[in-house]
């Protein structure tokens, strides 16, 4: 698509009445009906749903270092494909973001890939450790000008630099996301632990291990008046710990994957490690407890942990295999069975979980935007009555470890804008 | 009869009878001058230890042998393994040499499992134990165990353990034997009872067919089998417990507790014996333990799941009549 002006036509704006989306340039230049199409080039979208260009703030771009699970452009394309404008880069790549030269590269390279945002998150301490704090502000001050924080991978768990770091951050409005996992809780661990991993004899992971630090790290935000983000929950009684700090007014943020709104650890009796993830699968009791607190806000958004990897690190067995699972090409499919078709989100709701209220949280400019006149042109057109079974050699990312092959999930994002420019046309990446 | 074995919670009662009937006649070829039958002559058999384990690869290879099959042993450590080859590569490499079963044991909970169903191989698949998951023959040579002592050797034949009382005890949440042991036994009708600290009981246990108790002495009386459970030292560096000492009081098996047993109740240990830590120096050599019985008895297990498996065709080793039923 070379024109510079494009017609949506009869698009379901956050699921509303249908109506028509002119874009000129970067920009949405009009909304309403019987718009005209002179000059512009149509895109009938009778059926489908339109949404604000969705935006990630947990994807592992794992380039620097592991570009045979992924690169910045691979991961670009995915999140294309997925309906993304914004993605927020993980920074536990080799060498660690955890400097300016790091996540100015990271920068660098999303502009090239041209497919979405790359918005890269910096290290909260030098290399990961957990012992010194890695330098914030330069990073911040760079062109990258990172305002989200994350150890992701691995947790801050030292009380003293967790608090520092939340007090420090607000010189200049960050946020640090934490990875809640009490180290020593979670030695040896492989999966949830409860009933199956009793059964299966792996080393158990026990809900206390992410809650007992989230408990802290609202606490500490309280104590220092800061804000904290909490990475993806995974227990009920996380969700319990979140709306009890919401409801004492401290200023915390929360989200869940989509592979948490959906699977069990149940799964884990097959051995495979596709369903070999951090945080692990939980029950269908947590399940089930996260998406009623997506519903009410108690979790404020959608995340995918998108963590590629390669073939070999999950074709063995589960011990030896890596955690995690990719997610920006089925997020929104997994989102629309667990939340929309089950009543418990619409899609102007769907529109705040996965796009306002993520850029919100990330402080991304120009995304999470309101499709209205004059706003940026990142939108998503989504097909919601499509049906397909999920195959992950249709997908763009490098890495093909899903949980989802073979299962059908429904909806499908047929056309991606980024400023105007089309990243996806007709479910192809443009 | 399954294509592979890896679990004991897969095998339903009439199988586990058939594998405890067909290992007496196994046994009875132990009795013979020559203990040696001619059933998977020409079958290559791989014993594939990623693990450490002397006994149990010496078992299976004494069954294999016995079973007249051809047998490749191959330990992880001086292997490629170490230089990194993956499980997958190195079964297939063992396939693609014409491995006809492969004997598995691995650190890894699942590791069987996984390359039972993954499709890397074709070859039937046997649990030598995996990581803290299963390790069924352990738990059929144990049941093979019982059923002689508290049924009868032949008595026993088609008989399962139906009401009788086996307790376990030590470390439950580390223990592959443990967990094969309960599946198969409750399988069997037998009533088990786990006794051990709280803190190696896996979170999760409430839904095991047994039940659960702190407190070994007063389980003792109401016991036809007492296995005790080996305890790793290092678990006290974990804080599982205070120190060994005080396991051993609480939890070990001495001469005064086993007083506290009913007289014909044995005492089983799926070895190797910790003295001094879980069973004293005088229980481990008294005539009620069965530690020496269990490891002669392990041969005739495997001998009996390899026949089973891999030999079903074949004329069966013994007497008529059960020719007829195994065929």
């Amino acid at each position: 698509m070379t024109m510079s002006k494009i017609l949506i036509r009869g698009a379901q704006i956050l699921g509303g009445e249908p109506q028509d989306v002119l874009i000129d340039g970067e920009t949405i230049e009009a909304v309403g009906t019987g718009l005209s199409a002179e000059g512009a080039e149509v895109i009938e979208a009778a059926g489908r749903i339109l949404l604000p260009g969705l935006v990630d703030l947990h994807t592992h771009l794992r380039e620097p270092g592991r570009e045979d699970s992924e690169t910045v452009l691979t991961g670009t394309r995915a999140a294309a494909s997925g309906g993304y404008t914004a993605v927020f880069a993980m920074a536990n790549t080799f060498p660690v973001a955890d400097t300016a030269g790091v996540v100015e590269q990271v920068w660098r390279l999303g502009k090239q890939s041209g497919y979405c945002d790359v918005q890269p998150i910096g290290a909260v301490t030098v290399g990961l450790e957990g012992r010194k704090l890695a330098e914030l502000g330069a990073m911040h001050d760079s062109a990258a000008g990172v305002t989200v924080f994350s150890d992701d991978g691995k947790c801050v768990d030292d009380a003293v630099i967790m608090r520092r770091a939340l007090e420090y951050v607000k010189a200049f409005g960050g946020v640090v996301a934490q990875h809640a996992q009490e180290p020593r809780l979670t030695e040896g661990a492989q999966m949830n632990e409860g009933i199956v991993s009793a059964e299966l004899g792996l080393g158990g992971w026990p809900a206390v291990a992410e809650e007992s630090i989230i408990a802290r790290d609202v606490l500490l935000a309280e104590h220092v008046g800061s804000r904290v983000h909490i990475c993806h929950l995974s227990t009920a009684g996380s969700v319990e710990i979140v709306r009890w700090a919401k409801s004492r007014g401290i200023d915390v943020t929360a989200e869940v994957t989509p592979h948490h709104l959906l699977l069990t650890d149940e799964l884990v009796r097959t051995y495979n490690p596709v369903y070999k993830v951090n945080p692990p699968l939980r029950t269908e009791r947590d399940v089930l407890a996260l998406r009623e607190a997506l519903a009410d806000g108690t979790i404020d958004i959608v995340a995918t942990d998108h963590a590629p990897h390669p073939h070999e690190d999950k074709d063995c067995e589960w011990a030896a295999a890596a955690m995690g699972m990719v997610g920006l090409e089925t997020a929104l499919s997994v989102v629309q069975r667990t939340m929309v078709e089950t009543g418990l989100l619409d899609w102007a709701g769907v529109a705040d979980r996965m796009s306002f209220a993520p850029a919100r949280i990330g402080r991304a400019r120009g995304h999470g935007r309101p499709v209205s006149a004059g706003e940026p042109a990142n939108l998503t057109l989504v097909d919601p009555a499509y049906r397909g079974v999920v195959d992950p050699a249709g997908f763009a990312s490098r890495s093909r470890n899903t949980p989802y092959e073979g299962r059908e999930l429904p909806g499908r994002v047929t056309h991606t804008f980024l400023r105007g420019r089309a990243t996806l046309v007709d479910g192809k990446l443009a | 009869m399954m294509r592979h074995l890896i679990s004991a919670a897969d095998l339903t009662r009439d199988d586990a009878v058939l594998i405890l009937d067909t290992a007496e006649e196994m046994a009875r070829v132990g009795d013979r001058p020559i203990k040696k039958l001619p059933t998977l002559r020409g079958r290559t058999i791989c014993n594939l230890f990623f693990e450490d384990s002397t006994r149990t690869r010496i078992s299976f290879e004494a069954a294999e042998k016995r079973l007249s099959a051809d047998v490749i042993n191959f330990a992880a450590k001086g292997s490629s393994v170490s230089k990194g080859e993956s499980l997958k590569d190195t079964a297939q490499t063992l396939e693609a040499m014409g491995v006809d079963a492969v004997v598995i044991r691995h650190s890894a909970s699942g590791a069987p499992y996984r390359l039972a169903t993954s499709g890397w191989i074709d070859a039937p698949v046997i649990n030598a134990g995996d990581g803290t998951h299963q390790h069924p023959t352990q738990a059929l040579l144990d049941a093979f165990t019982m059923r002689r002592r508290l049924v009868g050797r032949d008595a026993g034949l088609g008989q399962d353990l139906a009401g009788k009382r086996i307790t376990l005890v030590g470390d439950i949440l580390h223990s592959r034997v443990a967990r094969s042991n309960v599946d198969l036994l409750h399988t069997l009708g037998a009533e088990v009872t786990l006794v051990a600290p709280p803190t190696l009981v896996p979170v999760g246990v409430e839904t095991w067919p047994c039940e659960i108790s702190y407190d070994l002495d007063s389980v003792l009386p109401k016991s036809d089998a007492v296995m005790m459970l080996r305890v790793q030292r290092e678990r006290m560096n974990a804080a599982f417990f205070p120190t060994e000492r005080e396991y051993s009081r609480r939890y070990g098996l001495d001469g005064d507790r086993m007083a506290k047993m009913p007289e014909h109740a044995v005492v089983m240990h799926p070895g190797p014996m910790v003295r001094g830590m879980e069973i004293t120096a005088e229980v481990a050599d008294s005539d009620r333990c069965t530690v020496v019985e269990q490891v002669a008895n392990g041969v005739s297990i495997r001998m009996a799941v390899l026949y089973l498996l891999l030999g079903g065709s074949e004329p069966a080793p013994t007497t008529p009549a059960r020719t007829e039923e195994s065929k």
